[in-house]
C-alpha cells in the first residue's frame, strides 16, 4: 500500500502504511511521555472552581494566574516566602553549573593533552566512579560537610556536586576529539598552556560546555537529595523540598501544587530546549570503550 | 703493597662518593625536570581532583572503614567487626524488605526502561521531526522527579475524582475507588510506572546520538552483501556499532535503577505503609539521617556499592569493545 502525494517543489511524497503506523504509534509514546506535562501546564493555570469540579477536566477553560498568587503567599505564614526558596535555587545550581564546567574541563585537558604520570590512574578511578550511584558517598560526605562547618551553607550544596565522575567523563571524551597538532602548533608559536586553554580549547569546547550546562543544572536544580542531608533550616532549603511541603498539604493545595511545579519545570526544558543541538553533538562522543 | 692498596681504596671510596654526589644531583636535577615539564598538568587536574577526592574518592574509603565500626557522629567510633553487616543480612527484616523491593524495581524498571528508551531512540531517528521528538520523549526525565510526582499523584489520586479511579469507576470496572498510594498491594506498581516514565532520559539521548553516528557507508555495504530487513540492519550493524553507548546506557541505568529513593518517598512518604515502597537508599536514609547509626548506613552504603559495581563490571564484560 503505497500512497503518493505530491510535494513541494514537484517532489513525491511516499506514504507506505508501514510508516503511518509507525507515525501513529509514535505519537502515542509521546501522548505518554509528553501529556502529563500539558496537564501539568493547564492545572497551573486553572481557577479554583475548575480545579475541584467533578468529574475532573483535563484543559483549563478560563486561565488564571491565581495559583502563583497563592503559591508566593501559601508558605508566608511559616515566615519563609516561596521567593527565597526559588532565590536558593538559582543561587546554588548556577555556582555547581560554572564550577562544574571550569573545574571538568581544565582537568579533562590536564587528563587528555597535558598527560602528566598518574592521570591514567584517576582516569580509572573515574570509570569506576561512574558505576555506584552518588547515595553510597552521602554518609562520609556528610561528615566531611558536617566537619567543616558549612551545615546549613550554599557551600554545603555547592562544593560537594562540582567534582562529578559523569561530567568530566563527557569533557575528556570530547577533549579527544581536538587536535593534538594545533596545541602544537600555538606552543611553538609561544602561547602559554593558559592561553591555548582559554583562546583555543574552550571554544573548541562549546558542544561539551553546553552539554554539561544542561546536565548539571537539571540534575542539580531537581536535587532532593542533597538539601535534604545539609541543610535542617527552612530558609536554605531549596524548591524540590519546599514543593515537597506544599504538596503533602493535600488537594487543598493542588493549585498552588501545580503552579509550583511549573516553575520548577519550565527552566530545564527552556534550557534544553536552546541547548538541543549541541548536546545531540556530544553525546555522540559519550560511548565508554569498557 | 699495603699502601697502594689503601691508597686504591681510599680512591675507590672518594670516587664511590662523587658518583653517590653526582647521582643525588641527579635526582634532585631529574625532581625538578619532572616538575617542570609536569606542574601545569597537576595545576590544571587540581581543582577537580581536590574536590574529587575529598567527596568521592575519600568518602568510599571513610564509608567502607565506618562499615565496621558503630558510630553515632556524638561519641568516638568503637570497633564493631562485620556486625553491622550480621545484623544487616541476617537479622533486618525490614532491610530485606527494601532489598526484595529495590531488587523487584530494578529488574523491572531497569531494563523495560532501557529497551523503550533504545526502541524510541531507534524509531525516532528514522522519522522527520527528529527534534521535536526527542524533545517530548526527553522532557520528563529534565523535570523534578517531586515535580512530576506531584502531577501524577493527582492522576492516581485515592479518592473517586482521582483522573484513573474517575475513568474505571466509569468503565464498571471496580466499585470502589483503588488506594494508589496507601494500599501496599499498589505502591510499589505506581512508584515503577512514575520511574518508568521519567527514565527515558540519558539513555535515550545517548542512544539517539549514537545511531546518528552509525555511518550509512555501513548499511550501503551491508545491502550490497544481501543485508535488507530492518530488523538485520538493526542487529547486524546498528547494535555491534554502537556498543560503547550501549555500555554506558547499561551502566547509566543500573546505578539510577539501583538509587531509587525520591519516586518512592513522593508517593508513599516515609516509612511507607507496610514498608512496601521501602527501598535501599531508602533504608540507608533512615539510619544515616534520622537515627545517626552511621556505622550501620555505611554497611548499607557498601552493600549498595557492592551490587551496582558489580553488575557494571558483569555489563562492561559484555559490551566490552577494548580488544575491537
Amino acid at each position: 500500500m503505497v500512497l503518493k502525494i505530491r510535494w513541494f517543489r514537484g517532489q513525491w511524497l511516499h506514504i507506505t502504511f508501514a510508516r503511518v503506523v509507525l507515525y501513529v504509534v509514535m505519537i502515542i509514546m509521546v501522548c505518554f511521555t509528553a501529556l502529563p506535562l500539558v496537564y501539568l501546564v493547564n492545572t497551573a493555570f486553572k481557577p479554583l472552581d475548575e480545579l475541584y469540579l467533578y468529574p475532573p477536566t483535563f484543559f483549563v477553560k478560563n486561565p488564571t494566574v491565581q495559583n502563583f498568587g497563592d503559591l508566593l503567599t501559601s508558605l508566608s505564614s511559616s515566615s519563609v516566602p516561596f521567593t527565597r526558596y526559588i532565590f536558593n535555587s538559582v543561587v546554588v545550581t548556577t555556582c555547581i553549573v560554572i564550577c562544574t564546567v571550569i573545574v571538568s574541563a581544565m582537568g579533562s585537558y590536564a587528563l587528555v593533552k597535558l598527560k602528566p604520570p598518574g592521570g591514567e590512574f584517576i582516569f580509572n578511578l573515574v570509570l569506576m566512579a561512574l558505576m555506584f550511584s552518588a547515595h553510597v558517598t552521602k554518609i562520609p560526605s556528610y561528615m566531611v560537610v558536617n566537619g567543616l562547618g558549612l551545615i546549613n551553607t550554599y557551600a554545603a550544596l555547592i562544593l560537594p556536586n562540582i567534582a562529578v565522575a559523569y561530567n568530566i567523563f563527557l569533557m575528556k571524551q570530547f577533549m579527544e576529539q581536538y587536535p593534538n597538532e594545533l596545541i602544537e602548533a600555538a606552543r611553538i608559536d609561544g602561547a602559554g598552556e593558559f592561553r591555548i586553554f582559554i583562546q583555543m580549547i574552550m571554544p573548541a569546547l562549546k558542544p561539551a560546555t553546553a552539554t554539561l550546562v544542561v546536565f548539571s543544572f537539571v540534575n542539580n536544580w531537581n536535587d532532593y537529595f542533597s538539601p535534604l542531608i545539609y541543610v535542617t533550616s527552612q530558609t536554605m532549603k531549596t524548591l524540590p523540598l519546599a514543593l515537597q511541603t506544599i504538596s503533602s498539604g493535600g488537594t487543598s493545595r493542588a493549585g498552588a501544587t501545580a503552579a509550583g511545579a511549573f516553575i520548577m519545570t519550565v527552566p530545564t526544558v527552556i534550557i534544553f530546549t536552546i541547548m538541543q543541538g549541541q548536546v545531540m553533538e556530544t553525546m555522540t562522543y559519550s560511548g565508554i570503550k569498557g | 703493597m699495603n699502601k697502594t692498596a689503601a691508597k686504591k681504596n681510599q680512591q675507590t671510596a672518594a670516587s664511590i662518593e662523587l658518583h653517590n654526589a653526582k647521582e643525588r644531583l641527579t635526582r634532585k636535577e631529574r625532581l625538578v625536570i619532572f616538575w617542570r615539564k609536569n606542574w601545569l598538568g597537576y595545576a590544571f587536574l587540581a581543582p577537580f581532583l581536590i574536590l574529587f577526592t575529598i567527596f568521592v574518592v575519600a568518602p568510599v574509603v571513610v564509608a567502607i572503614g565506618t562499615s565496621f565500626t558503630n558510630y553515632n557522629m556524638m561519641q568516638p567510633a568503637t570497633w564493631a567487626g562485620f556486625s553491622n553487616y550480621r545484623n544487616l543480612l541476617l537479622n533486618d527484616d525490614v532491610f530485606m524488605i527494601a532489598l526484595s523491593n529495590t531488587m523487584m524495581f530494578a529488574v523491572i524498571v531497569g531494563p523495560v526502561g532501557y529497551l523503550l528508551s533504545f526502541f524510541a531512540a531507534w524509531v525516532i531517528n528514522q522519522l522527520k521531526f527528529k527534534r521535536a521528538f526527542a524533545l517530548a520523549f526527553y522532557a520528563p526525565s529534565i523535570c523534578s522527579s517531586v515535580a512530576m510526582t506531584s502531577v501524577w499523584m493527582v492522576i492516581f489520586s485515592s479518592d473517586r475524582s482521582g483522573y484513573l479511579n474517575n475513568i474505571l469507576l466509569n468503565l464498571g470496572l471496580i466499585d470502589e475507588p483503588i488506594l494508589w498510594n496507601t494500599d501496599p498491594t499498589y505502591i510499589m506498581g505506581v512508584v515503577m510506572f512514575i520511574s518508568l516514565w521519567m527514565s527515558m532520559g540519558t539513555g535515550f539521548l545517548v542512544f539517539l546520538a549514537g545511531l546518528q553516528n552509525v555511518s550509512r557507508d555501513y548499511y550501503e555495504a551491508a545491502a550490497v552483501d544481501g543485508v535488507h530487513s530492518k530488523l538485520q540492519e538493526l542487529f547486524y550493524i546498528t547494535l555491534p556499532m554502537m556498543k560503547p553507548q550501549l555500555l554506558f546506557g547499561a551502566i547509566n541505568a543500573i546505578t539510577t535503577s539501583f538509587g531509587v529513593f525520591d519516586i518512592a518517598v513522593s508517593v508513599a512518604g516515609m516509612p511507607s505503609p507496610n514498608y512496601s515502597a521501602h527501598t535501599i537508599v531508602a533504608h540507608l536514609y533512615d539510619y544515616a539521617f534520622i537515627r545517626f547509626q552511621m556505622g550501620y548506613a555505611s554497611a548499607i552504603a557498601v552493600v549498595l556499592f557492592l551490587i551496582t559495581y558489580t553488575l557494571g563490571r558483569i555489563v562492561m564484560r559484555l559490551l566490552s569493545t577494548k580488544d575491537e
